[in-house]
């Protein structure tokens, strides 16, 4: 499904390099976790699949189901069902939660030549989706992330994402700044997604997460490349001794 | 012979004299009416129109961005047209005729034409000071208006529009309105244009509040684009009044909407917010001052701007505190935001405080869209194009939103946004 291939991109205001010839491929049907230092181009990767305009790619590619996806620009990766839950979610004053919500999902369908949705079913996939994850219907009666607390913000990115039914997640520190509860509903909401025509991408500092999103693959990140991969053993192996040894077994 | 004549006349100050001239002997007055209407364009005539070296004209160089005034024409009326907030009481007039065919229970209404007739509108046709451009303009055309009293008490279920309807030639008019003790309405003073032909519009509006009177005055300016626009509202809180003016920019080529108040009873409340929506080549101006004349008022401004092309836009903002007006609590606020490179926007906030017991401030900010959120709206698959208006909607609505307790109300200003946005972005 993902397939990245000497991927080398830098910022594009200063020209840093931060991801230097970075390899990875993620089949359907896979929970791959990305791991790695502060620094090490986790958060980078993530806006990178997004198509954010800050990151300029000078080598290598990026294909999704067998295209690349260089050329495409953010709303485009969107519609053709890559989402990416951010470690930040942005708060948005003067948009409405709903109605952000169906423009959204009535783009990508214009973009994928569906239907848009009707006002009925739009409502009615919103409070299911919305009472699998608890959140509150006063919650979405809001501005779009606006006096959010951390949680509330993490569970809304979930909410996003079973409604756009994504077929590529990419999931930016998802973890950090929640308590065991949220992290339990978070974690539990991206369960429900995992399917065998789905991948994930778990992006994460901590194996904590990993113990609720078991994932099938576990890559380490540093430095902008892929220094190991190996199944779930690997997180619990990097929680016990730290990156150091990897780091330096690779080096 | 006439010494004067100290100015070479612009073509604009010329179209503006010669239609004096022109209409002489027709404009409505009594001697002492006629007299003033006399002194007011012998000062246009002699002190020409303002230019940036007055102070308050610093930003809208009339004498230069006025290029030419197109002709009374005493047929260029338009027909009424539907109310923008639905199931509202309609007073509109055209080419200076007030039309008063359904006045409200609990208003009395008349010509203002009337009032020039028999000179009771005299004493209003003062202008403000040597630099007030706009009354003067006004003071010596006006033709008609409406002079609106609203009794003690009295409330109304629906607005009460009233509806200058412009196609082109010249517009001057007038709107005494005086609230009385206790009443609550919602008036909205819309100024529409029927045609893309070129329009000149004077419009001066009165409003005075009686104690604890409570309204709201929302100022529709939809002209079109090559009008020009010179609005002013002069206004007066007595003890516990309440005032909301909510004004919206969305037309004209060069439009100065100038508001001038008094909070003069204690416990007087003024709430102000703008929305200005500038593209093309257009120039908007706000200009505002506000006297806090006793202890014990509050006021709180907020004006935002949305600026495309090579448009400009200008707020200036003076609160006067007196000396004796202690525990005044006034904030202002002016937010732009700048969508291109060649769009300008000049903001002057001033305070002039001197009691010494008071809470003031202001602020003014200028941005483009900001980025962080315009990559979230384009990672959940909203196109670029949809995601900027949605953006631009947001950063005006929030002021919108503040009129919730009408949602008819908020609807129809939320329509004269989109529109215009439909139309500019």
């Amino acid at each position: 499904m993902l397939e990245i291939k000497n991927l080398h991109a830098r910022i594009a205001e200063d020209g840093t390099e931060i991801i230097r010839g970075l390899d990875l491929t993620v089949k359907a049907g896979e929970v791959a976790a990305i791991m790695g230092p502060n620094g090490s181009g986790k958060s980078t990767l993530s806006y990178i699949l997004s198509g954010r305009e800050d990151y300029e790619v000078t080598e290598g590619d990026i294909l999704y189901n067998g295209e690349s996806i260089l050329e495409l620009d953010p709303s485009e990766r969107a519609a053709k069902g890559i989402f990416l839950a951010f470690q930040y979610p942005v708060e948005i004053p003067g948009v409405a939660t709903m109605q952000f919500l169906k423009v959204a999902m009535n783009e990508q369908r214009k973009y994928r030549g569906e239907d848009e949705l009707t006002t009925p079913e739009f409502m009615r996939r919103v409070k299911e989706a919305a009472a699998e994850l608890k959140i509150a219907p006063e919650m979405l009666r809001r501005p779009l992330n606006v006096g959010f607390s951390g949680g509330e913000k993490k569970r809304a990115e979930i909410l996003q994402m079973a409604l756009l039914e994504p077929k590529l997640c990419v999931l930016d520190e998802t973890d950090s700044g929640l308590d065991i509860d949220a992290l339990k509903v978070v974690a539990d909401g991206v369960n429900a997604l995992r399917s065998p025509d789905r991948a994930v991408v778990v992006i994460t500092h901590y194996q904590r997460l990993l113990d609720y999103i078991v994932p099938d693959t576990v890559h380490v990140l540093y430095k902008g490349q892929i220094i190991k991969s190996g199944d779930k053993t690997l997180a619990h192996e990097l929680e016990a001794k730290g990156y150091a040894d990897i780091i330096e077994a690779a080096a | 012979m006439n010494m004067q004549q100290a100015i070479k006349m612009t073509a604009a100050e010329t179209a503006l004299v010669d239609a004096y001239g022109a209409q002489i002997g027709d404009l409505p007055g009594d001697g002492a009416v006629l007299s003033l209407r006399d002194t007011l364009v012998h000062e246009l005539r002699t002190a020409g129109l303002p230019t940036r070296r007055i102070e308050s004209w610093h930003y809208t160089d009339l004498r230069t961005l006025l290029r030419d005034v197109p002709a009374a024409d005493p047929s260029a009326f338009a027909d009424r047209v539907e109310a923008i907030v639905p199931g509202s009481s309609v007073l509109s007039v055209r080419n200076g005729q007030a039309d008063l065919k359904s006045v409200p229970e609990g208003i009395k209404a008349r010509s203002y034409t009337d009032s020039l007739v028999d000179g009771s509108a005299a004493a209003g046709l003062a202008i403000l000071g040597a630099d007030d451009a706009i009354g003067r303009i006004n003071g010596g055309l006006v033709r008609g208006g409406l002079e609106i009293a609203i009794a003690e008490g009295a409330e109304f279920a629906a607005p009460i529009e009233i509806q200058v309807v412009q196609s082109h030639g010249q517009a001057h008019t007038r709107f005494p309105v005086s609230f009385g003790a206790g009443s609550k309405a919602t008036v909205i003073e819309r100024h529409v244009s029927t045609s893309a032909e070129a329009s000149f519009v004077s419009t001066v509006s009165d409003v005075t509040l009686g104690e604890g009177a409570d309204v709201i005055w929302i100022v529709v300016q939809q002209q079109g684009p090559a009008d020009t626009h010179l609005g002013q509202i002069r206004f007066d809180l007595a003890k516990d009044a309440k005032l909301h003016i909510f004004v919206i920019n969305a037309g004209g080529k060069l439009v100065r909407q100038e508001l001038h108040g008094r909070a003069s009873g204690e416990g007087a409340d003024l709430t102000l917010r703008g929305i200005n929506l500038l593209g093309g080549e257009s120039h908007t101006d706000v200009t505002f001052t506000l006297t806090h004349a006793v202890p014990h008022t509050t006021s709180s401004e907020i004006i935002r701007n949305v600026i495309f092309d090579r448009a400009r836009g200008v707020f200036q903002g003076k609160i006067l505190v007196a000396k004796d007006a202690q525990k005044t609590d006034a904030k202002m606020a002016c937010n732009t935001l700048l969508l291109s490179d060649e769009a300008d926007m000049s903001a002057k906030p001033e305070l002039e405080i001197f009691a010494d017991d008071v809470q003031c401030g202001h602020g003014a900010t200028v941005a483009d869209i900001d980025h962080t959120q315009l990559f979230y709206m384009l990672a959940r698959g909203i196109p670029e194009k949809k995601a900027r208006a949605m953006l631009v909607n947001a950063f005006v609505a929030e002021i919108v939103e503040e009129l919730e307790d009408d949602e008819a109300l908020v609807e129809a200003l939320e329509g004269v946004i989109s529109a215009w946005l439909e139309k500019h972005a």
